[in-house]
C-alpha cells in the first residue's frame, strides 16, 4: 500500500488528550494487540515446546528429537510428548528416563496407541 | 583455577571437567554502587559504580594517577571469532577495559535449526550456541569476573525454531541474559509467525523463571530500514509489542530491556532527529530498562568515524538514560570484529560516559520547545500505527500486508515493506492445539495444562524436572570427531604457552596484521599500489580494508590487512634490561649528601612544555621533589643557550625535550648538543638525556648522549639515573 502522509488529519481524535492520557492509550492497544497471540499461545503447542519439556524430564537434545517426532507422526501432539513418556512409564512400570529411552530407539511405539 | 594477571588463561585447564560445572548463580546482574557520590583520585563522580580490583585505565588517565572510574552502566561488548577457545581471551581482555555484560553472536543459520546443538564445532560470524560452548564460557565468566571484581553477565540468543529449547539450555546453564522478540524471527528469519509466537510464550515463561534480562530486537529494523529516521514510530510499535507480550508471559519488567539504537548518525543532523525519539521512548517505556545500542546502520570502514558516531550515541544515553550501554567495534563496517576493537569500543564507551559524569545536573532537556512537540509527534504515529493494525485484523494480518520496516515514517506508507503469510515460513504446519488432556510435566511451563489430580504441580509427575534437579541433565561432550575445540587447540599447539608467537587478531596464531599506509596517489590506483606494499612486505591474502581519500589527485590513504607466514621466536629477541629504578629514600639522600644542578630546555623550533615540567616540577612528581635544583630555559631553546647555560651554572647535568621528529629533526638535535658540549670542553664532566615521546635510551645513546626516556617516563625514573650515572662517572 502507498500512502502520503496524512498524519495531521489522523491525529484529530489524538490531539486534546493529555501526555499521560496518550500514555494510556499507547499501552491499551500494545495489550490489545497482544492478547490474542497470547491466547494462541495458551491453547497450542509446538515441536520446540515439546522438546524443551523433554529435556526439562531429563533427556538430551540427541534423545528428544526423535521422540517428538514420534509423537507427531501418531498424532499425539494434543496430549503432550512429555505425558506420552509419563504415561508409557506407568504402563510399563519402568522410570521415565527409561521409557523416553526406548521411545527414542524406536521401541514400544505401538504401546503409545494404547495410552489415550 | 584461580586467574593471576601475569598468566595466560588455561584453555586446556578450563576444559577439564565440564560435565560437573554448576553455575554459581542464576539472573542478571547490575552494577554495585550505583546512584551514589563516590571519590576516586582527585574527583568527585556521580554516575559510577564500585571500581574493578583489576582493570586497564584509560591512556588519559595517565595524569590522573590512573584512575579507572567506572560508569553506572553495565557495559556490553559483542564477540563473533567463531572460536570460543579464542573468545573466552577476549572476554578477559574485554573485562579488564570494563565490560560486564558478554554477548555471544550465534554462528549463521543457527536460527533455523530446529533442534538444540551440540559439540564445539567451528562457527561463522559468531559461534555455534551449544550447551558445552555456553558452560566452558560461563565457567571462564566465573574466573574472570572474580579477577576483576565485578560479577559478569553473559548473553545470547534465543530466537529461531528451538526458542524453547535454547530457553530450557540457557536456564539451566546459568546464561544471564538473552535476546527474545517473535518479531524478530517473522521479520527477518522468515519464521512462521503463529510458530514464533506460540513458542516466544513458552520461552519468555523459561527465562522469567530463571531470572534471565530480556532484550528485544526492535534495533534490527533500524539497520534494515532504507531510511532508519522514518521508522521511528515503528519501532516504538515493536518495542510495545514485545513489551506487553512479555509481561503478560510473567517477565518482570525490571528484567524487560529495549534494545534501541539512535537512528541516525552524522552527516545527518543526527542529534536533533534522534533526541527526540529516545526521549518519547523513555517516557512511553517508564517502567523498562534501556539498553542503549549504537549505531551499525550507516557504519563504513573508517574506524575514526565509527568512534565518534558511538560518542554521540552515548551523549544521548547521558542526557536521557541508559542501564545497558551496548558497544560496537568500531572494524564491523570492514569485518568480523578483531579482538582489541572489542576493548576499542568498550574504551569509548568508558570514556565517554565518564567524560559526560554529571551532565544531566547542568544540561536540562528543553521539552518547551521544538523537542517537546516532536517526542508528541512521534508517539501519535505509534498509537496511529497501533490502532491501524486493530483495524486490519490484528498483528497477523499487519503482517500480511507488509506494515513493518516500510520505508515510510508511519503514517506514510511507501509499499516497500517485509509481508510474511500466515500459512508460510519455516516451521508452518507445525503449530498444534493441545487437547483436554494435555500435560507436560514440568515446573515452568505457559499456558494449559491438565495436572492429573493426584499431583500438587506437575514436576511431581517424574520427581521433578531439571529446574529442581540438576543431576539429571544430560550433558553431551562433543558429536563431530573432526570439527571441535581439541582438533582446533591441537592445530595451533606449537604457539600454545611455548617460546613461538604469531601475530592476531581473532584467533590464536591467525597471523593477520594492519597496515597503515598513505599514497600520493589516487583513491584507485592508491588501492592496488597499497595491495602490492603488503605483497612486497611479505605479506600474504592483502586486502584492502579501509581507503579514505585526501584529496582525489594528491593522496589516498589506505588500510591493508595480510598474514605473515613466519613465527617469533620470543627466546631469541634482545630485550634491553629495564634499569632498576633506586628507591626514593635512596635518591633523596644521596642529594642531600651531594647536591645536583641541572639545566633543562624543550630544544628547536617546538613549543612543547608539558613532558619536561613533569620531569621537573614537585607538584608532578619531578626530580624537584628529590631535592634535584635546576634552571628551566623553556621552550623553543637554542642548543648554544642550553649549553651555555649548563657552563656558566656548573650544571651535573642537560636534560634536553624534543617532541617534533620531523625529518629526525629530534636526533638532529641530540647530536648538536653532544658536538657543542665536546666542542666546549664540558662533555666528560656533564651528564646529557633527551626526553620525547618518540625517543628511545638506543636513539640518544646512539646520537652520543648518556640516555634517552620515552613515553610513560616519570621523575623518579630521571633521577634515578642521574644519581646512578653521577655514581658511575665518580667511580
Amino acid at each position: 500500500m502507498k500512502r502520503a502522509d496524512d498524519f495531521e488529519q489522523r491525529r484529530a481524535h489524538l490531539a486534546n488528550l493529555t501526555d499521560e492520557e496518550l500514555y494510556e492509550r499507547f499501552w491499551e492497544l500494545a495489550e490489545q494487540i497482544v492478547d490474542p497471540l497470547l491466547e494462541l499461545g495458551r491453547k497450542h503447542t509446538t515441536p520446540a515446546i515439546e522438546r524443551s519439556v523433554l529435556l526439562r524430564m531429563g533427556f538430551s537434545s540427541l534423545e528428544v528429537k526423535p521422540i517428538v517426532e514420534g509423537v507427531m507422526q501418531k498424532g499425539l501432539m494434543g496430549k503432550g510428548a512429555g505425558n506420552v513418556v509419563w504415561r508409557l512409564s506407568k504402563k510399563l512400570g519402568c522410570s521415565v528416563r527409561e521409557a523416553g529411552l526406548l521411545l527414542a530407539e524406536g521401541k514400544h511405539w505401538d504401546t503409545v496407541d494404547t495410552l489415550f | 583455577m584461580k586467574l593471576k594477571p601475569n598468566e595466560k588463561l588455561n584453555i586446556k585447564e578450563l576444559l577439564k571437567d565440564l560435565d560437573k560445572y554448576e553455575p554459581r548463580r542464576r539472573g542478571w546482574h547490575w552494577r554495585d554502587g550505583r546512584n551514589e557520590k563516590r571519590t576516586i583520585g582527585d574527583f568527585e563522580y556521580h554516575e559510577t559504580s564500585e571500581s574493578l580490583k583489576n582493570s586497564v585505565p584509560l591512556p588519559g588517565s595517565r595524569g590522573f594517577g590512573y584512575i579507572d572510574p567506572q560508569p553506572d552502566c553495565v557495559i556490553t561488548t559483542e564477540i563473533a571469532s567463531g572460536r570460543f577457545e579464542d573468545d573466552i581471551r577476549r572476554m578477559r581482555m574485554a573485562a579488564w577495559h570494563g565490560a560486564d555484560h558478554i554477548m555471544v553472536i550465534r554462528t549463521a543459520g543457527q536460527s533455523h535449526v530446529d533442534s538444540l546443538m551440540e559439540g564445539t564445532n567451528q562457527g561463522i560470524g559468531g559461534i555455534m550456541v551449544t550447551r558445552k560452548q555456553v558452560r566452558a564460557s560461563r565457567k571462564a565468566l566465573d574466573y574472570i569476573e572474580d579477577e576483576v571484581g565485578r560479577p559478569i553477565n553473559f548473553h545470547s540468543y534465543v530466537s529461531g525454531v528451538a526458542g524453547p529449547d535454547i530457553a530450557v539450555m540457557f536456564a539451566e546453564e546459568g546464561v544471564n541474559g538473552a535476546h527474545q522478540d517473535p518479531q524478530y524471527n517473522v521479520l527477518y528469519r522468515n519464521v512462521n509467525m503463529v510458530r514464533s509466537f506460540v513458542d516466544a510464550c513458552e520461552a519468555k515463561k523459561i527465562m522469567a523463571w530463571a531470572e534471565m534480562l530480556q532484550i528485544d530486537g526492535a534495533h534490527n529494523a533500524n539497520a534494515t530500514a532504507m531510511k532508519a529516521w522514518k521508522v521511528m514510530p515503528e519501532l516504538m510499535v515493536q518495542h510495545a509489542i514485545n513489551t506487553a507480550f512479555s509481561v503478560k508471559v510473567g517477565i518482570k519488567p525490571e528484567n524487560i530491556a529495549l534494545s534501541t539504537v539512535p537512528p541516525t548518525a552524522p552527516p545527518a543532523p543526527c542529534m536533533r532527529l534522534d533526541l527526540p525519539y529516545a526521549v518519547a521512548l523513555r517516557d512511553l517505556f517508564r517502567d523498562y530498562k534501556m539498553r542503549a545500542q549504537q549505531n551499525t546502520k550507516y557504519m563504513e570502514s573508517d574506524t575514526r568515524e565509527a568512534a565518534v558516531t558511538h560518542t554521540l550515541n552515548m551523549v544521548i544515553s547521558r542526557l536521557t538514560s541508559a542501564d545497558i550501554q551496548s558497544t560496537i567495534t568500531p572494524d564491523e563496517g570492514r569485518n568480523v570484529p578483531w579482538h582489541y576493537n572489542n576493548v576499542a569500543g568498550v574504551m569509548t564507551a568508558k570514556q565517554a560516559l565518564t567524560g559526560m559524569d554529571g551532565l544531566r545536573e547542568m544540561v536540562k532537556l528543553d521539552r518547551e520547545g521544538p523537542l517537546g512537540q516532536k517526542v508528541r509527534e512521534l508517539k501519535e504515529r505509534a498509537i496511529l500505527f497501533m490502532e491501524e493494525i486493530l483495524e486490519v485484523g490484528g498483528y497477523f494480518k499487519a503482517v500480511e500486508q507488509g506494515f513493518f520496516v516500510d520505508s515510510g515514517e508511519y503514517p506514510e506508507r511507501n509499499g516497500d515493506g517485509i509481508a510474511r503469510q500466515i500459512d508460510g515460513g519455516i516451521g508452518y504446519g507445525y503449530v498444534y492445539e493441545r487437547d483436554e488432556d494435555y500435560f507436560a510435566p514440568v515446573s515452568v511451563h505457559f499456558g494449559y495444562n491438565n495436572v492429573p489430580t493426584e499431583f500438587e504441580k506437575a514436576s511431581d509427575a517424574i520427581g521433578g524436572d531439571t529446574f529442581e534437579d540438576r543431576s539429571k541433565i544430560q550433558y553431551i561432550d562433543e558429536l563431530d570427531e573432526h570439527d571441535n575445540v581439541n582438533v582446533r587447540l591441537n592445530e595451533v599447539e606449537k604457539y600454545y604457552d611455548t617460546n613461538l608467537v604469531k601475530p592476531e587478531v581473532e584467533w590464536r596464531a591467525d597471523g593477520t596484521v594492519l597496515l597503515s599506509i598513505f599514497l600520493p596517489l589516487d583513491e584507485r590506483t592508491a588501492e592496488f599500489a597499497a595491495i602490492k606494499c603488503g605483497e612486497k612486505m611479505g605479506l600474504e591474502d592483502v586486502t584492502v580494508v579501509h581507503k579514505q581519500v585526501m584529496h582525489p589527485a594528491e593522496g589516498t590513504y589506505c588500510e591493508v590487512k595480510g598474514k605473515v607466514n613466519f613465527d617469533i621466536n620470543i627466546d631469541e629477541l634482545v630485550i634491553p634490561e629495564k634499569p632498576e629504578v633506586l628507591s626514593e629514600a635512596e635518591i633523596r639522600e644521596d642529594i642531600q649528601n651531594n647536591p645536583m644542578f641541572v639545566v633543562a630546555a624543550t630544544v628547536g623550533e617546538d613549543e612543547h612544555s608539558v613532558g619536561l615540567k613533569e620531569i621537573l616540577d614537585i607538584k608532578h612528581g619531578g626530580i624537584e621533589g628529590f631535592g634535584i635544583k635546576y634552571e628551566y630555559l623553556g621552550t623553543s631553546c637554542p642548543i648554544e643557550k642550553l649549553v651555555d647555560a649548563a657552563i656558566e651554572t656548573n650544571a651535573d647535568a642537560i636534560l634536553l625535550s624534543t617532541i617534533i621528529t620531523h625529518d629526525d629533526v629530534h636526533i638532529k638535535n641530540m647530536q648538536k648538543v653532544n658536538d657543542l658540549a665536546i666542542e666546549k670542553g664540558i662533555r666528560d664532566k656533564v651528564i646529557i638525556i633527551c626526553g620525547g615521546t618518540q625517543v628511545t635510551s638506543e636513539i640518544a645513546v646512539e646520537a652520543g648522549l648518556d640516555a634517552g626516556f620515552g613515553r610513560g617516563t616519570h621523575g623518579i625514573d630521571v633521577a634515578s639515573y642521574l644519581v646512578k650515572r653521577r655514581r658511575e662517572k665518580k667511580a
